[in-house]
């Protein structure tokens, strides 16, 4: 089953200048109860997005109308805590295709690139800048370029690469998923299990 | 000319006999020995399956538990909430159809996912563990490489056994000295978040060592382990020793016989060489630990129980306002004492503190006290088995006895996905993992801290120092 593939985005963005947002903040645990994937975006950062009652907070940034876009910009440290998937499925249900950050948690990471959605870690001193510029101004975009490993700040010029895994780049590039992957080398691990496994 | 082969880390023993083919310098095809499943992460794996055309590769390596969303009193009626049944349905027609070990709801063997491999002796020294659950990194502390996985990645390990990974960075915790009186290992770990924060492991798998750690029996470093991906980490491990076999031998699914000494061989050549290199190193002394309790909304916002919130002078400026959202959510302010803070609820359970030592420990403290009339508690076993053995022991009795209940099993509200729900804006002091917000229900103010700071918030109904009773 392919991925959506990611080459290239020029987009606005959506900023979370929070530190430390958990994945339960991303879907609160009552949430995943789903036996399916989809539909995660309507829950996503529910308990920061509405009132007890379900009508939306004002002062949460997505509902606020002066920012749009599908890239979400957030603090150090995003996507800690627990392992549900169920997180970067509703970033990526919401409409988002990456996630910018100083920092990611390791578990978010890999559930994210195995959805289409790129994380991009930058310095803190771009991520302070990131959010000045949004702030000043939501019409700014910035370009996130795969193939190149860059992100731009495009009004200002200023480009920042980004690390990834050769392995992990070529899937977002094509749209590769790892099961398929896994599927191919069936004939191999049964041979590597007979001759090496440690395991009985 | 012939060299001595490179000193390796515990984790790069077990790292290299996993690794089935490199794909590239850093990303290989790793292969999993166990692979435990529940209901909340796994149905979108089988769906995957089934919509690919592609088999369980191999059923035997796969277990299953149904815990997260369970209610943890009577079990043996049908589940209310819907959903919740739905996800307990479905996880048991997947088993039956792809010939998975399911430890049920009322089986004897059912119970949290991280209490039961260990006790069942599913978990053995040298193995790699993934579950789709976080705290996977809780069978560290047989010596394994353990971490949690997302849905994906279930179905990857469903599909071949396998996963693709990258190579950690290595880092090694040692933690020295002697642990003062009415101090667990909970509060051991809870310190060393603190000190690294919640992020100060992140991209590597640790190993804990040291005479602190030594010292520790079995279920007290499980407690460390589990919560080294609340530092960040993708797991943390310790090097197994006689503890470790002591616990091992002679449980249901250990190695037998031959095939014991085999095994034990094997499990003694996997401590870390003494010149081994970690990528970084960290040195604490246990002697700098006091009961530990969090005020803060990620589990490294912790202190020892007598000190102050910080000031926000003490905080650094560009994370204030992270800092002043967590403590509006707490409800605190920044430089107050923690001690003598009203508490509504008291939670005893989970896979962090959830086994028969922190039952005891708990039951222990409250033998001839009673429960503080403005606090609720709940007591949960983190598995039948433990709940057997805590009968046994007349554990319950005690408990009775003080005013308390004894549960039935589950993950409970460690994350409120059953009717175990933190009411929003109460307290509560919980020997879980996690204090983010609504963790433990919506609005809930969750406060970590061992079974025995818990024990004596649950008699005095407000934030006490344990020490003050021994």
């Amino acid at each position: 089953m392919p991925i959506e593939k990611f080459v290239k985005l020029t987009s606005t963005c959506v900023p979370l200048p929070v530190e430390n947002v958990d994945t339960d903040q991303i879907i609160p645990a009552r949430f995943l109860k789903a036996t399916t994937r989809e539909g995660f975006g309507a829950k996503l950062f529910y308990d920061w997005r509405y009132n007890p009652g379900g009508s939306p907070r004002e002062d949460f940034v997505l509902n606020n109308t002066r920012y749009s876009g599908s890239i979400l910009v957030a603090g150090k440290n995003f996507g800690s805590g627990s392992s549900r998937e169920h997180a970067a499925w509703a970033i990526s249900d919401y409409g988002f295709r990456v996630v910018v950050s100083s920092f990611f948690a390791d578990i978010f990471k890999s559930n994210a690139l195995n959805n289409g959605l790129l994380p991009v870690q930058v310095s803190e001193d771009f991520l302070a800048q990131l959010f000045e510029v949004i702030e000043k101004d939501p019409h700014n975009t910035i370009t996130v370029d795969l193939e190149n490993q860059t992100i731009s700040i495009d009004s200002l010029q200023r480009s920042e690469s980004f690390e990834i895994s050769a392995y992990k780049k070529s899937c977002m590039l094509n749209g590769y998923d790892d099961i398929d992957y896994l599927v191919s080398k069936v004939a191999e691990i049964e041979k590597w299990e007979k001759a090496d496994s440690v395991d009985a | 000319m012939s060299s001595n082969p490179k000193p390796k880390t515990i984790i790069e023993k077990i790292w290299d006999k996993h690794v089935v083919q490199a794909i590239d310098e850093e990303t290989s095809v790793f292969y999993i020995d166990r692979h435990f499943i529940h209901e909340v992460t796994s149905p979108q794996a089988f769906t995957g399956l089934r919509n690919r055309g592609i088999k369980v590769a191999r059923p035997h390596k796969t277990v299953a538990t149904a815990d997260h969303n369970i209610p943890t009193q009577d079990q043996h009626l049908t589940i209310h909430d819907e959903l919740s049944r739905l996800q307990v349905n479905t996880l048991t027609k997947n088993c039956a159809e792809n010939g998975i070990e399911l430890y049920g709801l009322n089986h004897p063997y059912n119970g949290i996912v991280h209490v039961i491999g260990p006790e069942l002796g599913i978990t053995q020294p040298g193995m790699t563990i993934v579950c789709g659950d976080s705290h996977t990194s809780t069978h560290g502390a047989f010596g394994t490489i353990a971490f949690g996985i997302g849905t994906s990645e279930v179905e990857m390990v469903l599909a071949s056994q396998c996963l693709i990974l990258s190579k950690p960075k290595k880092m090694r915790i040692n933690v020295e000295g002697k642990l003062g009186k009415g101090l667990k290992s909970k509060d051991i770990v809870l310190y060393i978040i603190s000190q690294i924060s919640a992020s100060g492991a992140t991209g590597y798998f640790v190993e804990f060592a040291g005479s602190a750690i030594r010292d520790l029996s079995m279920e007290a470093r499980m407690t460390i382990c589990n919560m080294s991906i609340e530092m960040g980490a993708r797991g943390g491990l310790i090097a197994p020793d006689k503890t470790t076999f002591d616990y091992i031998n002679g449980r249901e699914m250990a190695p037998k016989g031959e095939e014991w000494e085999k095994a034990l061989a094997y499990w003694k050549t996997l401590p870390s060489d003494s010149d081994a290199v970690f990528d970084k190193e960290l040195h604490f002394d246990a002697g700098d630990i006091e009961p530990m309790i969090t005020y803060g909304t990620n589990p490294g916002m912790g202190l020892g129980i007598s000190k102050k919130i910080p000031s926000l002078d003490e905080v650094k400026p560009n994370a204030h306002p992270s800092f002043i959202k967590s403590l509006e959510y707490m409800g605190f302010a920044p430089g107050e004492p923690m001690l003598g803070k009203p508490v509504d609820y008291v939670f005893v359970g989970s896979c962090t503190n959830g086994r028969i030592e922190d039952l005891r420990a708990f039951a222990g403290f409250v033998m001839g006290k009673k429960k503080a009339e403005n606090i609720t508690a709940w007591i949960v076993p983190g598995s039948k088995q433990v709940e057997a053995q805590a009968k046994k022991e007349g554990l319950d009795a005690i408990l009775r006895e003080a005013g308390f209940e004894l549960r039935q099993p589950g993950c409970s509200a460690c994350l409120a996905m059953n009717e175990d729900k933190i009411p929003k804006g109460k307290y509560a002091v919980s020997t879980s993992n996690r204090n983010f917000e609504g963790r433990q229900g919506p609005g809930a103010r969750t406060m970590l801290a061992s079974p025995i700071t818990a024990a004596a918030v649950a008699v005095t109904g407000r934030i006490t120092d344990p020490r003050n009773f021994l």
